[in-house]
């Protein structure tokens, strides 16, 4: 009696479990699922051209345009601008804080990054308007700081602490056994770091990396505040830009229910989704491949 | 500054009733909408709370295409709008089983402003239109001083968007324009912004004093290259239509819904209510106005 009593708890916990794992997976497919299923009637009413020209502007006065060309190209110039600067800014923090600081240093920075991670995004767009934008517009002599580059430092900030929490706890846990038998050999403190010990939480790096730009891709509001939303293709870095969420963000608000806009607005939302999709494969791809060499 | 003081103490106010807990049965009213309007039809609340301490009223922006957007989903008892509603959104919400109904409250004059460091003072119709669409890069093309041109316009979801594109601009904005968050942000870019050009409500650039706001210049609008350019800030040009960029502002809500809202709206058509939407720097209704919210009853 007892003993079936204990099988049913196990099996009870191991479907629980199971249940778990398996409704992230349901979750997931429910989202591409909607997704699709709404922006479908769009690519059917407008047809799939319609969307891969540049200029998107669905409530023209003249002519109505779908394009997505200059919504994308926006996102990825925000986004890759945004690593270019938190990437070395983040490994270095997260290299000094396992490898150099003293421990008190250690104790002080490390809650104060995490703090950093809870900063809401609308209060940062508030700083890249008052502070940053300015400053951008002294330096470069521009008419206004609203820019991609604005957009980028601000998205920097955001994906630092993720970027800095994961590479630290990545480097922190490489076995000693390497850095001794590193530093035995007659290696200086600094070629033991980039020599072995970097390469080894290379893992852990490169997913920090990817997660901070999953964060950076899908940021909506700091955008929106910080980036000037003209719907020109950008050219440069230093050009207003209005990117996805923006997009989406700005216009859901007042579309008619139903109407090709709004099923257009899916589009928009099903090809940002496809774009993190296709970012975590990769980074798990890379991850695997990693691992395997590493046994 | 003076109006975001104002909104964070109506937070603040609105946080501390809400700790005080409760008072009994009260009739709470949901306004939603135009970011033009958000400022006036606060302070119109806030007075209006004072004297019937039975109404509570939310006042919040979001733009015009938001408050008729929840109007017809009726997610809201009153939707500010600075454009009427278009044809194929009242079908929309009657469809929806709403009936909507349009009372206007105060005249806009909406003002086209740039920064004091540019010497130009009057602009006509066609010379803005020109600008927005993008034509005109440079204020020496429309007698101004030798430098480019920055647009600073609204965002689609915006009333003030709309009714600027098809009453003045008449053809789409140039992709250039940056595309701001509310009238506060085109206000504070055209400060910092010696080339810049905005649109924004009167409101937002006359202070409790009726004087413009340091920083801006509100250019004199003609109406062609003939007329006379006219002031945005002086009443009579607004009474007489001689500032060519006037406009009402409505307040939309359901008549199945008019017990619920009728003691406000008729407030703010009083002379108390015409009182406070003037010092707010809008315009009391004219005549045309009056006699169309008369249909209504009002």
């Amino acid at each position: 009696m007892i003993r079936n009593w204990r099988q049913f708890q196990d099996a009870s916990i191991h479907r629980f479990f199971q249940f778990n794992g398996v409704l992230s997976i349901l979750i997931l497919l429910g989202i591409f699922f909607i997704l699709f299923k709404d922006g479908l009637p769009a690519l059917q009413q407008l047809g799939v051209g319609t969307f891969i020209q540049m200029i998107w502007n669905p409530t023209s006065f003249v002519q109505e345009t779908y394009g997505m060309g200059a919504m994308i190209i926006s996102t990825l110039m925000v986004t890759f601008l945004a690593l270019l600067i938190a990437v070395p800014v983040g490994l270095g923090c997260a290299a000094y804080l396992s490898e150099v600081a003293p421990n008190w240093v250690r104790e002080i920075l490390k809650p104060v990054i995490e703090i950093l991670a809870g900063i809401p995004s609308v209060v940062l767009g508030f700083l890249g308007i008052v502070i940053i934008g300015p400053w951008i517009a002294r330096v470069f002599h521009l008419p206004n700081g609203l820019n991609a580059l604005n957009g980028a430092i601000l998205l920097a900030v955001m994906s630092l602490p993720t970027i800095i929490s994961i590479s630290e706890d990545a480097i922190s846990s490489v076995p000693r056994a390497y850095k001794e038998a590193s530093l035995a050999l007659g290696a200086s403190k600094w070629q033991t770091l980039i020599r072995v010990i970097v390469p080894s939480a290379l893992s852990g790096i490169i997913a920090s990396v990817m997660l901070g730009m999953g964060r950076a891709i899908g940021e909506t509001m700091t955008v929106l505040m910080a980036t000037g939303n003209a719907l020109k293709t950008p050219t440069h870095i230093l050009e207003a830009v209005r990117t996805m969420t923006a997009t989406i963000a700005i216009e859901l608000g007042e579309v008619p229910f139903g109407s090709e806009h709004y099923h257009g607005l899916f589009v928009i939302g099903f090809v940002l989704f496809v774009m993190t999709f296709l970012v975590n494969l990769v980074a798990d791809i890379v991850l695997a491949k990693y691992q395997e060499v590493e046994r | 500054m003076r109006k975001n003081v104002i909104t964070l103490m109506s937070i603040l106010a609105w946080g501390v009733g809400l700790i005080a807990g409760p008072v009994e049965a009260k009739t709470f009213v949901q306004v939603k909408g135009s970011d033009t309007e958000v400022n006036v039809v606060q302070r119109l609340a806030e007075n209006f709370m004072k004297k019937d301490a039975n109404t509570s009223i939310a006042v919040t922006g979001g733009g015009s295409g938001v408050g008729i957007a929840a109007i017809i989903n009726r997610t809201t008892d009153l939707a500010n709008s600075s454009r009427p509603m278009k044809d194929s959104e009242v079908a929309k919400a009657k469809a929806n089983g709403v009936n909507p109904v349009g009372i206007a409250f105060a005249v806009d004059g909406l003002s086209v402003i740039v920064n004091p460091k540019n010497s130009l003072k009057a602009l006509t119709m066609d010379q803005i239109g020109q600008i927005y669409r993008g034509e005109v890069t440079n204020w020496k093309q429309v007698g101004g001083p030798d430098g480019p041109i920055t647009l600073y316009g609204r965002q689609p979801n915006s009333g003030t968007f709309v009714f600027f594109r098809e009453g003045v601009v008449k053809g789409d904005y140039s992709n250039k324009m940056n595309q701001m968050n509310g009238n506060a942000q085109i206000l504070e870019a055209v400060k910092k912004d010696a080339g810049g050009i905005g649109y924004v409500g009167i409101g937002y650039v006359v202070d409790d004093a009726g004087k413009v706001v340091a920083g801006i210049s509100v250019l004199d609008v003609a109406k062609d290259s003939r007329g006379k350019p006219t002031s945005p800030l002086q009443l009579e040009n607004i009474m007489s239509g001689a500032y060519p960029i006037t406009r009402p502002l409505y307040q939309y809500f359901d008549k199945n819904n008019q017990a619920k809202v009728e003691g406000f709206v008729k407030y703010e058509l009083s002379p108390e209510g015409m009182a406070v939407i003037k010092k707010d720097g809008f315009y009391p209704l004219t005549d045309q106005w009056k006699k169309h919210n008369a249909q209504f009853g009002f």
